[in-house]
């Protein structure tokens, strides 16, 4: 039972790492890496009904409120890069290199 | 018999005032120093007057010196603590002081005189009769001082003057070059001294002359301080093997040549023989037989040297160096020979000042030629300033009855009974002398005239002239008074001690008639070389010998292959280490972490994606890590 909630939440973290890595989209990369804190909470819950306190089902809430205030920042900068270069792709802001 | 004791000087008088002496010319130096440019017009005049005031309390203290009975005739003046604990500063006032200080003062005094004249054109004289009086008070408190640390206060304060003086026309690079060597070579010498005085202070707790006690017997204490002694001598006085200097310093105004590199500065190095002689060189010890050798080694070097230089103030220099190797003979030779030392010190102030001073004087009338070459015919010109060159080639060949045949005769005389084989490189070097002055006379004032173009030989004013005749004077008459009848020996017993047998001076002895045979057939040569037949306008080729006596003996050459090109060498070999070693590594150091970071800043590629899938990379290791620990 816990072993099938750890596989999908493997499956769904190597999607949004893969999707990280792969997508140039700024929004795609930006729904992976929630796809990402997704599938760690699920393994966060599942371990802590397996565990039966709820130390793990807290930590998902914390995770989440983090999230939500990454969202908020995240579409906030992505917009103003838009809007500036007229582009969200992410390899097209590469300016602060070597 | 050794020197009476010191005594403590009470009573006021003109002894307790003697410190007068030092501080007269002091005060004009600086007054002309401080002054400056205000004091144009009439600093030669306060330059001669402070001078002539410090001959004045010289010949005073000597007065009441020579009214003292003979056992109390070295007064210690007491003037402050200099070091507490370690030296008081004092004066010394006996028979040798006194009599260095009446040279010092009376021939300083028409050296002074001269120069108004011979300086008159040159717009710094003012700065000259400063520099002037430094060097008069330095080098009294040089002979005056005692203990060893004002005499080398003195000796240093000379070795400035002497700096400043043949360094006075700056704006020409050999005489700036020609300072700083002497500067330099100096350095040598007082580097001995100062080693010796070490060695004194540490052997015998005490540095002042009151505090040492005559010895007898020499140990290898007293032979070390000797030969470091020995060494600053040597310097000072232009022997060898620090001799190079000497001739380089004739660069400076004739006048200063006269004064500090002919009759006072460089005969410092045999008062300080004489001076240390009851101490660190007792008759027959190691130490006294060095400095024998040298004296006789520089008698002949210079002589040689003399016989070649073209130049009249160079070929001077060289008898100056020839002639103190006289004197360094006769102060090696123990308390018999000092007072035919201090003697030839005496007359040979007068007669070299007076060859100088002359030779100055026919600059003077030869737009400043110095070449011989280029003179030729000028007695009838210059009749006084021939005369009384004439007068100082007598007595420096030592014809007899003039004084330098009396004091150089007492020389050779006690060196011949002490040490025979340098005795008789003495007597082999009178000859030479008879040659070179000889030589001299006859290019400069016999002869067809060979003069440049523009020359109008003159007579100098009677500033110049005045002084070269009170000076001739001496030359003829002070030898024959000071050595007859052992008046100067009897005079300097009390500070130098006497000789167990009183010499009598010998007219007709071999050594004497051996002597004055030899400067005959120098002279005659001489005559035969450039007075009978002409004198070639330009150097001619010259055998080996010659080339060797132009070259100052290759003195120079020996220090440069020698000193100058190790110590090249050094610097070089330190500066590569220093360049390449140090600077390597640091600087390689410096140049591996900028290439390695500037390689490692690569990383840095500005792709979001590129660091997403470092971190991931990462957090992998840090998981596989994590596992492998945690299974341990």
């Amino acid at each position: 039972m816990t072993t099938h909630y750890l596989i999908l939440s493997g499956l769904l973290f190597s999607i949004g790492a893969v999707g990280v890595l792969t997508r140039r989209n700024a929004i795609v990369v930006f729904m992976c890496v929630e796809l990402m804190l997704n599938a760690c909470n699920l393994a966060f819950v599942t371990f802590a009904r397996q565990v039966g306190n709820l130390e793990g089902q807290i930590i998902a809430f914390f995770v989440m409120v983090v999230a939500a205030a990454e969202v908020v920042d995240g579409l906030a900068i992505i917009v103003t890069i838009f809007r500036t270069r007229r582009s969200a792709s992410v390899d097209d802001a590469n300016l602060l290199k070597y | 018999m050794d020197p009476v004791e010191i005594i403590q000087h009470t009573a006021g008088g003109v002894i307790g005032l003697s410190w007068l002496m030092i501080a007269i010319p002091l005060l004009g130096a600086t007054i002309l120093l401080v002054l400056g440019r205000r004091t144009d017009r009439w600093g030669h005049l306060l330059g001669v007057a402070m001078s002539l005031a410090s001959f004045v309390v010289a010949v005073l203290a000597f007065v009441e010196l020579l009214g003292l009975p003979e056992g109390q005739r070295r007064q210690a003046v007491h003037l402050w603590e200099f070091i507490p604990g370690m030296v008081d500063m004092g004066l010394l006032i006996d028979p040798l002081s006194i009599a260095f200080a009446l040279l010092i003062t009376g021939v300083g005094s028409l050296i002074h005189i001269y120069s108004i004249g011979y300086m008159q054109n040159d717009p710094d004289r003012r700065r000259f009769f400063a520099y002037l009086n430094l060097f008069v008070s330095a080098m009294l408190l040089l002979v005056l001082a005692d203990n060893y640390v004002g005499l080398f206060i003195g000796w240093e304060g000379v070795g400035l003057a002497s700096y400043l003086l043949i360094g006075f026309w700056q704006f020409k690079p050999s005489a700036a070059v020609a300072a700083k060597k002497a500067f330099v070579v100096n350095r040598v010498g007082d580097f001995g001294l100062l080693v010796a005085m070490f060695m004194i202070w540490t052997t015998f707790g005490t540095l002042a002359f009151g505090g040492l006690t005559p010895v007898t017997e020499e140990n290898p204490t007293t032979l070390a301080i000797g030969l470091l002694l020995l060494l600053a001598a040597c310097g000072k006085s232009a022997q060898l093997p620090l001799q190079s200097w000497l001739l380089d310093a004739m660069e400076g105004p004739t006048p200063v040549s006269a004064l500090i590199h002919a009759a006072t500065m460089v005969t410092a190095g045999v008062y300080l023989v004489v001076r240390s002689g009851a101490f660190f060189f007792p008759q027959g010890s190691g130490a006294a037989l060095a400095v024998a050798i040298v004296g006789a080694a520089t008698l002949l070097a210079g002589a040689i040297i003399g016989c070649a230089k073209d130049d009249i103030k160079k070929g001077l220099a060289g008898s100056t160096m020839s002639q103190i190797g006289y004197m360094m003979l006769g102060a090696g030779l123990g308390p018999v020979g000092y007072a035919f030392a201090i003697g030839h010190l005496i007359t040979h102030g007068f007669f070299k000042a007076n060859l100088f001073l002359g030779a100055g004087s026919v600059m003077h009338g030869m737009n400043d030629e110095v070449d011989m070459r280029k003179y030729g015919g000028l007695r009838k010109y210059m009749p006084v300033t021939f005369a009384t060159f004439f007068i100082g080639y007598l007595a420096i060949i030592g014809f007899p009855l003039l004084s330098g045949y009396f004091t150089k005769e007492g020389i050779i005389e006690t060196a011949v009974q002490a040490q025979p084989v340098l005795g008789w490189l003495a007597v082999l070097g009178a000859g030479i002398t008879g040659f070179y002055m000889s030589r001299m006379v006859f290019m400069t004032f016999f002869g067809e005239k060979r003069w440049e173009k523009n020359a109008h030989p003159h007579e100098s004013p009677s500033v110049m002239t005045v002084p070269l005749i009170v000076l001739s004077i001496g030359s003829v008459f002070l030898g024959g008074y000071l050595i007859l009848s052992n008046r100067l020996m009897d005079w300097l017993a009390p500070a130098v001690g006497a000789p167990a047998v009183r010499p009598e001076f010998h007219f007709t002895s071999t050594t004497g008639i051996a002597t004055l045979a030899l400067v005959a057939v120098g002279a005659a040569y001489a005559w035969y070389k450039y007075g009978r037949s002409e004198v070639p306008a330009v150097q001619p080729r010259g055998s080996f010998l010659t080339t060797f006596a132009r070259r100052d003996l290759y003195g120079d050459a020996i220090n440069e292959s020698l000193i100058m090109r190790p110590g090249q060498w050094l610097t070089r070999l330190a500066v590569f280490f220093d360049n390449r070693g140090i600077d390597g590594v640091v600087n390689g150091l410096a140049a591996g972490i900028g290439g390695s970071s500037g390689r490692l800043r690569r990383l840095q590629t500005g792709f979001a994606r590129t660091y997403a899938l470092s971190i991931l990379f990462g957090a992998a290791v840090l998981t596989g890590a994590l596992l492998l620990v945690g299974n341990i």
